[in-house]
């Protein structure tokens, strides 16, 4: 019993916590762009969702896909594709971007969660590389030039996305229904199971539940939220090439996570800043990326694997159980 | 010109060659993983970094040692081997308590650290590296021509990969090793000192692959990318044969090998992908891989 309360006021701490930092952050995200460069802060805010979208499946149903850059890539190339030679407006495009991301999730998942654990990573990160070859080859991706000149166009047909500021809400309204859809899915009776399912899958079965159902389930759901990052994205860079969909990209969405914290609601989205402020600093120096991030990685794994938030969270709950 | 299924027999059998060569690096590669992953539960990211590690140790050596091809093939997979044991030593024992995924991490980190280096220092372009004057030249087999480096690499990668098959099977290290997979803690308890153990395996795995690396050093060219797209298809090959049996391994990755050369053959713009389709197929008809024991 004294265990069930404790985790009950440490979950309490950790909700209040979260929602008095997610005010705090919203309002600084609406008055962000005024202050710093909104390229920069849209890009943030796209691999922010990613990341949260990728959370979703490792950090709450216990699944490290290695190829979720096939969906984020994907619905890129998807919703370049729409809104340029299609001369669909944005928000169909997107919409096509994410309904393709969902395809090929459903597609990936269906084999990948046929294995578990380790296989199940290798096996997304060899689906994924197969739609990178397919990308490489197909016509409509354009090879190593990617689509180039994507038109940011008008939402709804009057609203002027080559306006900065304009875009940079169309992507912060994207990310908050995003990163809410990742918070509902998590805290409803279906995220439980999820969680139930990552604790032990084998007890899950035997409670009467279709584990691989629900695990498709929230393959598929990450894989359209990996997808919509990945439209605005392109609508943003007005591109879509290659790089979103190599395997570096499916790496790189891990280390957020990781950096920021599995599992935590705010980890990734705090990892994604981090990280695509390091790239930042780092674009212009002689130094390279790769050989940081590495570094990260490894430092991560072997001394906080719970991640900055994930510490933080810890920490907070332990000081006032002492005070207690 | 003798023709089978409409294809001149020369690039019929040119491709086969190549997918024989293909499949001897995958043999080898896939043999270390499995070797690490059954006794150290770790699936090793970092083994394609290890095979660009061997073949740039080679081209180093050569370079500014004047070191040639043959003692090479001793020297570099030491170095990488040691390097492995060092790696082990240092930071993968410190991850056998968590999850599994850690260590594919954490590997995963490393691969990216020693490729952005190589990277930094010799840019992506591929440095070449001659065959040694013994094996340069070819003969002519009468319906082909052979290479005579390509014909070493298919029977040396055999030999490898039968030996460090009977060292497993046949020798006492390889009976400990494989009893330290079933049990860990009664092999401890006989006196075996299994700490040791795990980082000999990791050690004789990073060394396979990077004798792998030495020796496809003339086949392919030199350079820092070299092993970061080889592993992925290799992992399609451990999933496919499954990781229960080393020589499950060494099967598939010669069967997997042929069958990319084939598809070359009949149908180029699938050769990419082949390896990922059979993927695909065998998780459907037996998730298990077609060696692996039901999990």
């Amino acid at each position: 019993m004294a265990d069930l309360t404790t985790t009950g006021i440490e979950r309490q701490t950790r909700a209040r916590t979260e929602w008095l930092l997610v005010g705090l952050g919203v309002a600084a995200l609406v008055a962000a762009p005024f202050f710093l460069y909104p390229i920069f802060l849209m890009k943030m805010l796209c691999f922010a969702l990613f990341a949260a979208a990728f959370n979703l499946l490792l950090g709450y149903t216990g699944l490290l896909s290695f190829g979720h850059a096939a969906f984020f890539g994907g619905a890129a190339y998807f919703t370049a594709h729409a809104v340029k030679e299609w001369g669909w407006t944005p928000e169909f495009g997107v919409l096509l971007g994410v309904l393709g991301a969902a395809a090929l999730g459903l597609v990936i998942g269906f084999f990948a969660i046929r294995r578990q654990g380790i296989y199940f990573a290798m096996i997304t990160l060899a689906l994924a590389q197969m739609f990178y070859f397919f990308c490489v080859q197909a016509p409509f991706t354009k090879g190593e030039d990617g689509i180039q000149g994507v038109p940011r166009g008008h939402l709804f047909g009057f609203i002027d996305l080559s306006v900065p500021l304009n875009m940079y809400f169309f992507v912060l309204g994207g990310f908050l229904i995003g990163v809410f859809a990742v918070w509902r899915i998590v805290h409803s009776p279906f995220g439980m199971i999820l969680k139930s399912i990552r604790e032990n899958e084998n007890r899950a079965t035997s409670l009467g539940y279709s584990v691989a159902r629900y695990k498709l389930a929230a393959f598929v759901m990450s894989a359209t939220l990996a997808g919509l990052a990945g439209a605005m994205k392109a609508l943003v860079f007005q591109f879509a090439t290659l790089t979103d969909v190599t395997w570096q990209m499916s790496g790189e969405v891990i280390l957020m996570t990781l950096l920021g914290g599995i599992g935590t609601m705010l980890g990734p989205i705090v990892g994604a800043g981090l990280v695509v402020t390091l790239q930042n600093y780092l674009a212009t120096s002689e130094f390279p990326v790769t050989v940081i991030t590495g570094a990260i990685f490894m430092i991560c794994v072997l001394l906080f694997r719970r991640g900055i938030v994930g510490e933080i969270l810890a920490r907070l709950s332990r000081g006032e159980g002492d005070a207690r | 010109m003798t023709m089978i299924f409409g294809i001149p027999i020369q690039a019929f059998l040119g491709q086969l060659l190549v997918g024989l060569i293909n499949g001897s690096f995958y043999a080898m590669l896939s043999l270390g993983l499995a070797i690490i992953f059954g006794l150290l539960r770790v699936i090793n990211f970092a083994h394609g970094a290890q095979y660009m590690l061997g073949a740039f140790v080679g081209y180093l050596l050569l370079a500014h040692l004047g070191i040639g091809y043959w003692p090479a093939l001793i020297l570099v997979p030491l170095l990488v081997g040691l390097s492995g044991m060092v790696i082990e030593k240092v930071a993968l024992s410190r991850l056998y308590n968590v999850d599994p995924l850690y260590g594919l991490l954490f590997t995963f980190g490393l691969a990216l650290v020693l490729e952005g280096a190589f990277r930094y220092f010799y840019g992506v372009s591929g440095q070449s590296y001659m065959p040694p004057p013994q094996l340069s030249g070819g003969t002519n087999l009468g319906f082909m021509f052979l290479p005579n480096y390509r014909g070493w690499v298919v029977v040396a990668s055999l030999i490898i990969c039968i030996g460090t098959w009977l060292l497993i099977e046949k020798t006492k290290l390889g009976a400990y090793l494989r009893a330290a997979t079933e049990n860990p803690t009664l092999v401890q308890a006989f006196g075996v000192n299994v700490p040791l153990l795990l980082t000999l395996t990791y050690g004789i795995g990073s060394a396979l692959a990077g004798l792998a690396g030495i020796m496809a050093a003339p086949v392919y060219q030199v350079s820092p990318l070299m092993g970061s797209n080889l592993i992925i298809v290799v992992f399609a090959v451990v999933v496919v044969g499954g990781m229960g049996s080393i020589l499950g391994a060494i099967v598939t990755g010669y069967m997997l090998g042929l069958a990319e050369g084939l598809t070359k053959v009949f149908y180029p713009e699938a050769s990419n992908i082949v390896i990922f389709v059979i993927m695909a197929i065998v998780l459907l008809v037996r998730p298990a891989g077609l060696f692996g024991k039901d999990a």
